[in-house]
């Protein structure tokens, strides 16, 4: 028995599910296919690529993207390392607080973005009441038709939903350091910010560098979260890349165009991972 | 009592503050679906419940189609965990216990598939779906989500079939087990933990996801979280019964995330703390 004939089945459904539809992907971005026209699908050259990077709202995408990304990432990291090195303190709940805090995690990505679209809902919002009622706020906001706040408020959202990743992600890191090293550091004189900065994020670099990583593509991928609070809206204050090609492709019916954008984002990720991995082996 | 006070003040205290804002929105949810529709739609919003019922879960599983849509992420999700599995075993086991030409451009392959957007498959995969027919079926959930969980479920099994001693295999061999024997006999029994984590990842997985469910199927097979968008209706957004399906949907993945938690967070971090 070859190792071949074992991952045969999840080669050949990876080839149909991911790999031709890539390919086809790829073939589509070079033609002019269009939802109005089904049997003329011209080869077009690089036409559907010069007409995306030309729109300007493809730079402004591209420019929300990296809003969403930098901010979602960066917070999300914050505030799980934070949670992390709570949690790894000794305290006689600890085992309950590390279980409840992975809950943001566990829910669908539409449950999320129903229950922030309603939290912060300009009539309905328990954001805006509490911000009426305590003094806060003189009139509500609409968080989510406005374009200064709506970006913000899906950050938010994302925000909430991944941080809990980072928490136990690194919370298993910090668990890896030995004491020992904080014990020796202790005993040259290295006071507890010294600690942090010398032997634990040393230790928790590679942990770290992975989370980040991991957590970057799928909040650069990711689509449904902004689709379900706002559409991308209002305007496009919320479109990112993802969301742009997804649009222009379904409800633009340019899937040529959609087809090209979706290859340009495949592409800018593929260069962030590369440059990354070949940062960490050098 | 200083050192206790410092304890509160230093990490209990601000535990407790991150705990709230992970948990309240979650808790706001499903305290709103057990209140009475006109506490939520009223202006100004009322804090606290006027009474508390379960008519909005009647109305919903009673009058609407959510029942149905249940069953539908149940069958989806429970072929996504059974496909991803019947894959990934094999999977892990040849890149357990062979090393053969290819092996690690593979596994980085496999591991590839995450990153590419799914916008960038979703279009071709439903002109492929349409062409046989398959658009809008359990097959079509099922394959898509098992594919795309499938690097996740080979690296956490690899790394669970590692765990397990070659001599056992070689012993089984002396014994004339037959590699497909050893496959059955030694390794399948142990890894039977690793297989219900994966297992419950791949199904937390599939049932939680949206976009392949609404762009591949939405009319006789929909899943619930194309079910609860929906009722961010045209006219008028039905809070009560969201709150409900959300409370409803929300379960069995919070519960079941809970069992797995720390061999999911050990799959994850594994290579990055041997690395």
């Amino acid at each position: 028995m070859t190792p071949w004939l074992l991952l045969g089945p999840a080669l050949l459904l990876t080839v149909v599910i991911v790999l031709v539809p890539a390919l086809q992907t790829l073939w589509m971005s070079l033609h002019g296919v269009v939802l109005f026209r089904p049997r003329l699908q011209p080869f077009v050259g690089v036409d559907n690529y010069t007409a995306a990077l030309t729109d300007p709202v493809f730079w402004q995408s591209l420019l929300t993207s990296l809003i969403w990304v930098v901010c979602a990432v960066g917070l999300q990291f914050l505030l799980g390392l934070g949670a992390a090195l709570l949690l790894n303190r000794r305290f006689r709940w600890r085992g309950l607080a590390r279980a409840l805090i992975v809950v943001p995690w566990a829910l669908p990505s539409v449950i999320i973005g129903l229950i922030w679209t309603w939290m912060l809902d300009f009539n309905l919002g328990l954001i805006n009441a509490l911000g009426l009622r305590l003094g806060l706020l003189a009139d509500p906001i609409p968080f989510l038709s406005q374009p200064r706040t709506a970006l913000a408020a899906v950050i938010l959202a994302v925000v909430w939903q991944g941080f809990p990743f980072f928490a136990v992600t690194l919370l298993a890191g910090l668990q890896a350091i030995p004491p020992e090293q904080y014990e020796a550091a202790a005993l040259d004189g290295a006071g507890s910010w010294s600690q942090f900065w010398h032997v634990t994020l040393p230790g928790l670099a590679a942990v770290m560098a992975t989370a980040l990583l991991l957590r970057m593509i799928w909040v650069a991928n990711s689509l449904d979260l902004i689709l379900v609070m706002t559409g991308g809206g209002p305007g496009t204050a919320t479109q990112t890349l993802p969301l742009h090609a997804f649009l222009t492709a379904w409800s633009g019916g340019n899937y040529g165009q959609g087809s090209a954008l979706a290859v340009i984002l495949t592409v800018l990720l593929l260069g962030v991972v590369v440059t990354y991995l070949a940062r960490r082996t050098a | 009592m200083n050192k206790r006070l410092r304890l509160l003040l230093g990490t209990e205290l601000p535990i407790a503050a991150l705990l709230l804002f992970a948990l309240f929105p979650w808790a706001w949810m499903v305290l709103a679906s057990v209140r009475p529709e006109a506490d939520l739609t009223q202006t100004p919003i009322r804090l606290l419940p006027s009474a508390l019922t379960l008519a909005n879960h009647i109305e919903l599983l009673g009058r609407t189609s959510f029942a149905d849509n249940m069953r539908d992420s149940l069958v989806v999700a429970a072929g996504a965990v059974l496909l991803g599995l019947a894959l990934a075993l094999p999977a892990a086991y040849a890149f357990s216990r062979f090393r053969f030409p290819g092996r690690s451009a593979l596994l980085v392959q496999f591991l590839a598939i995450n990153m590419f957007p799914v916008v960038m498959l979703i279009l071709p995969l439903f002109i492929l779906f349409r062409q046989f027919g398959l658009l809008d079926t359990y097959l079509a959930l099922i394959a898509g989500h098992a594919t795309f969980t499938l690097p996740f479920a080979i690296w956490l099994l690899t790394s669970y079939v590692d765990g397990i001693p070659r001599d056992l295999d070689s012993a089984a061999a002396i014994d004339g087990a037959t590699r497909w024997q050893q496959m059955r006999l030694v390794i399948l029994p142990l890894t039977l933990p690793g297989l219900v984590a994966v297992g419950i990842y791949l199904f937390i997985s599939s049932w939680n996801e949206y976009l392949f469910a609404l762009m591949l199927a939405g009319r006789h097979v929909r899943t619930v979280t194309v079910a609860l968008q929906s009722f961010i209706g045209e006219n008028q957004i039905q809070w009560a019964l969201l709150m409900a399906g959300g409370t409803l949907v929300a379960l069995p993945a919070v519960v079941l995330f809970l069992l797995v938690q720390r061999q999911l967070v050990g799959g994850l971090t594994g290579g990055a703390v041997k690395g």
